[in-house]
């Protein structure tokens, strides 16, 4: 068990280096001179040279590429080009609200769409199923802020229920953070409520044709029993890895979601840094959100043990 | 007992002489059941498979949308007007005008032109590159692990987010947008591709081909490309789909497709400042852009259905 | 009256195509309590089915049941699924053919046994526990209280046929349905199971009805055989009756040998390594007999008029036009 973790962990390290290549040469390749930037309009070209040196941009590919890898294992994600604050910590000043708004979203979703799915795949074929297929395909078609202007307009605006835009800290209060994440959560939860759904209900067909599922109802065993006991727990596997691969969609959601919201988390700050090139903050965003993703991955895929007894490491 | 008559038994031997008179004869047995005509032809298989028939109607009325859309009643859709700012919807401007006075019916009917040419696009050039690289992939042992470690990698990486990383490089043109958004989905293919490949190399004809010398291109046009058509039709619809979202998702938030050219994306990102207002500006590409979608998921679906049934039962 | 009483039952299938499948067509027999009935057939003749239909375990839609099958009396077709319920596992419990995939991976064999009887006894627990370590050594499987803690993974298949039995008689059930209990094991271990499953009956006491196209396994174990073809019975008889003297060709080819017509005469009999021909499709009514396009004394009266069941011999039933008639003793 203890070996298998290890090596399950040594096996994301190149994952992660590809990451890590991919979002240094984004630097790399970034158009624009970060030595020019830095030293202003009035410089002289040999200014602009000894930043560059001071920087250390005129040394090869690989050995920049090396150092900086190392600083971002000691968590030193550079500077932003536009606020000159350490990365690091502007990620930091933002991760509450994203992180608040993924968790309930996560929440949300798994604990309606898995019912959704099982009770699909039990009527299937009856009019249950045919709305939850119906949902699943437009959870998938409508794109996030769409279902956020919806939300918005009709229960914040129309309604009055929720606030219309912004967040508030944990901090102020659990009723008023939770009141201003309710309506991104849902808009956020729709196309990840889809896919599990469909996972769901996809897994539970296949399990309900089992003979193990069959022995069970030879035994007397009621509807409810079968489907959350002797099925659920075999089309486990199936649906947390898909809740896991599911976080990707989680993630490029919530940056979209917290623009229609006005939420300050990463999102806005990954736009923010976009509309003016700050490529450091992007990479740290990117680098971050990749990091959070095959961690989550990574953590599923130890947790399979607990579904499936036949899972020995 | 379901028996009507009973009769004398036969008697030994004489088969010639027994007629239906002499024995007895089962009683009828009622029917639990009434058989259903299935419908053939066209028309049945449409009937049969309702997805495919709406996904396909509304996908080719949007193609044409976006064809004639110079002749569907519309307005230059880049001509200002700040005369005619956020006027309503009405006869004249039937879903209104934005910010700058421009017609938004208009726009939304160019705006099909952006989002259908980035779902083609998307779907056509990451299906060739990734069907390459799955080949690849598949029968170049060495080269596998290294190229599977990579789209481990790229696949880590939020497709929307490495889209808008790959953005932030470029200018934003549709060419661009095209290319960013095929290298985030290109993993998801050539993983599908490579995953037939190696199912298929276990079975006992391709093996038997491999074994007897046939040559590796001649394996792959006679036996693994057939076999990878129908997961690859059906997974091109979804990347179809899905690049029409990101493209739609990345215009939103200013990364996308130039504010010069109408895109769905686009209009409704013009049109956040006023959405409380002005809802319309949002609403009616918003509903072109999940029609679209829609009907593109539905013929994924549909097809998957039809010709893949194996894998309609996974997902 | 007969514990259980199936009666003109017929369960048919819609398939995917909008045709029906006949699967069983009008069966109909009896099981006295403490009796051990075989049916017998080819795959696909509807044996199964007919065992899944006693217990009501057709999925409906695509399915459907029509006739009567009464238990003690009582029409399992008219009950609710809640009182359906309550007699599986309970009164009539099923072993299956396929040890290998009918124990849930997922759940402890103790779990598994514990199961019905949590829900039909109401035990504890722990109780449960107990008693699935009882039955375990019921049937055979050392060191029990280890085992009721494993998976069943880690069993072999003729440990996980044990635990199915187990399961099976935990709440000594009158019926036992035991479809296919050996087809999947060693031979070895298919006579341990048997020599088991006969050693229990006396235990318990419960009727068996025995699936199988085994006739090895009927001769040793079954009182009664039934035979099945193409959904219907075919030929009933006790089974010493059936092997000295099968009336219906389609079990006289299953035993191998089919006296030749006028075989009286010279007493000649020809060995017949298989049965020639194809089983009938069962998404078209049939006609006549069901057997008629197999069948070596095939006329055209048995393609057009079909054969009922008669008495051909004391307590010997077979549907064939021309079967011999035995004096039957009044």
């Amino acid at each position: 068990m203890f070996a298998y973790i290890i090596r399950r962990i040594l096996a994301t390290i190149p994952v992660m280096a590809v990451v890590a290549l991919f979002v240094f040469s984004l630097l790399y390749l970034a158009p624009g001179d970060p030595a020019a930037v830095i030293a202003g309009d009035q410089a002289t070209p040999a200014d602009v040279e000894r930043i560059r040196a001071g920087l250390g941009l005129d040394r090869p590919f690989l050995v920049r590429f090396g150092e900086w890898t190392w600083n971002i294992i000691r968590g030193d994600l550079g500077v932003s080009i536009f606020t000159n604050l350490p990365v690091s910590r502007m990620i930091a000043q933002r991760i509450e609200p994203t992180l608040s708004l993924m968790v309930i979203t996560l929440f949300l979703a798994v604990i309606i769409a898995v019912p959704m799915g099982v009770v699909a795949a039990w009527k299937s074929g009856g009019w249950i199923d045919r709305a939850v297929m119906a949902f699943a395909v437009l959870g998938f078609s409508v794109p996030v802020f769409v279902v956020g202007y919806v939300l918005a307009y009709y229960f914040a605006l129309g309604l009055d229920w929720f606030p219309v835009q912004g967040y508030t800290p944990i901090s102020q209060g659990f009723g008023p953070w939770l009141s201003n994440l309710v309506l991104p959560a849902v808009a956020l939860s729709s196309a990840y409520i889809a896919l599990i759904a469909r996972i769901t209900r996809a897994t539970m067909l296949e399990v309900l044709q089992q003979d193990y599922i069959r022995t069970a109802r030879a035994k007397g065993a009621g509807q409810r029993t079968i489907l959350f006991l002797h099925a659920l727990k075999n089309a486990a596997v199936p649906i947390v890895t898909v809740i896991g691969i599911g976080v990707a969609l989680l993630i490029g959601g919530a940056v979209i979601t917290e623009s229609v919201f006005a939420i300050p988390g990463l999102g806005r700050l990954t736009i923010d840094a976009i509309l003016r090139r700050d490529y450091p903050v992007i990479q740290g965003v990117v680098l971050l959100f990749s990091f959070v993703y095959v961690l989550v991955n990574l953590l599923i895929d130890l947790s399979y043990t607990l579904f499936d007894p036949r899972i020995r490491y | 007992m379901s028996t009507t008559a009973v009769s004398p038994g036969a008697p030994l031997g004489g088969r010639a002489a027994l007629t239906a008179k002499d024995v007895a004869v089962a009683a009828p047995l009622p029917d639990v059941m009434q058989p259903k005509r299935v419908r053939k032809g066209l028309f049945g298989y449409l009937m049969r498979h309702p997805n495919i028939a709406i996904g396909g109607f509304l996908l080719l009325l949007m193609v044409a949308i976006a064809v004639f859309a110079p002749f569907l009643w519309t307005k230059d859709p880049t001509a200002l007007a700040p005369v005619m700012r956020t006027r309503n919807p009405s006869a004249s401007a039937w879903f209104g005008t934005d910010m700058l006075g421009r017609d938004v019916y208009s726009r939304v009917l160019y705006g099909a032109r952006v989002s259908l040419m980035v779902g083609f696009g998307v779907a056509f050039f990451a299906s060739i590159i990734g069907l390459t690289i799955g080949l690849v992939s598949g029968f170049v042992r060495w080269a596998d692990s290294i190229i599977m470690r990579i789209m481990d990698g790229l696949m880590s990486i939020p497709s929307i987010l490495l889209a808008i990383a790959l953005m932030a490089l470029t200018r934003g043109s549709v060419g661009n947008v095209i290319l960013a958004i095929t290298i985030a989905e290109i993993p998801r293919v050539s993983r599908l591709v490579r995953g037939v490949v190696l199912s298929l190399r276990e079975q006992p004809y391709v093996e038997a081909a491999i074994a007897s010398g046939t040559r590796t291109p001649v394996i792959i046009w006679r036996h693994i490309l057939p076999n990878t058509m129908a997961p690859m039709t059906v997974q091109a619809t979804y990347i179809c789909a899905a690049a029409m979202l990101i493209e739609a998702g990345l215009s939103f938030i200013g990364a996308g497709t130039p504010p010069i050219i109408p895109s769905w994306g686009n209009i409704m990102a013009e049109g956040r400042a006023l959405w409380q207002v002005k809802p319309y500006i949002v609403f009616f590409p918003a509903i072109f852009l999940s029609i679209t979608v829609l009907a593109v998921n539905l013929l994924g679906d549909g097809l998957r259905d039809s010709l893949d049934p194996r894998a309609a039962k996974r997902v | 009256m007969a514990l259980l009483e199936v009666e003109n039952l017929q369960t048919h299938f819609r398939t995917p195509d909008g045709g029906v499948n006949r699967a069983v067509d009008g069966l109909s027999f009896s099981v006295e309590a403490g009796e051990t009935v075989a049916i017998v057939g080819e795959s696909g003749c509807g044996k199964s089915v007919t065992s899944m239909s006693i217990l009501r375990l057709i999925p409906e839609p695509p399915g459907q049941l029509a006739g009567a099958i009464r238990f003690q009396g009582k029409d399992l077709l008219k009950l609710s699924e809640r009182e359906m319920r309550a007699i599986r596992g309970n009164d009539i419990s099923m072993i299956f053919q396929e040890p290998m995939t009918s124990l849930n991976p997922v759940l402890s064999i103790g779990q598994q046994i514990g199961e019905a009887l949590r829900l039909h006894q109401g035990l504890s627990k722990q109780e449960a526990e107990a008693k699935a370590v009882e039955m375990l050594t019921l049937v055979g499987i050392p060191a029990p209280a280890k085992r009721v803690r494993e998976y069943p993974h880690q069993l072999s298949g003729g440990m996980r046929q044990r635990v199915m039995i187990a399961i099976a008689l935990a709440c000594n059930p009158k019926l036992l349905i035991a479809d296919e209990p050996t087809t999947a094991l060693d031979v070895t271990i298919q006579a341990q199971i048997l020599d088991l499953m006969r050693d229990l009956k006396h235990r318990v006491g419960a009727a068996i009805v025995l699936i199988t196209h085994d006739l090895g396994v009927v001769a040793e174990v079954a009182e009664r055989v039934i035979v099945m073809y193409a959904g219907r019975k075919v030929e009933e008889a006790k089974v010493a009756e059936l092997f000295r003297s099968p009336k219906h060709p389609y079990t006289q080819g299953l035993l191998g040998a089919v006296p030749k017509l006028g075989s009286s005469l010279d007493n000649e009999t020809e060995r017949l390594a298989e049965i020639p021909g194809l089983v009938p499709s069962l998404k078209e009514k049939i006609q006549g007999c069901v057997f008629a396009s197999r069948c070596p004394k095939m006329t055209e009266l048995c393609r057009e008029v079909p054969p009922a069941l008669e008495e051909k011999a004391p307590h010997h039933v077979a549907a064939c036009h021309y079967a011999e008639r035995e004096a039957i003793a009044a």
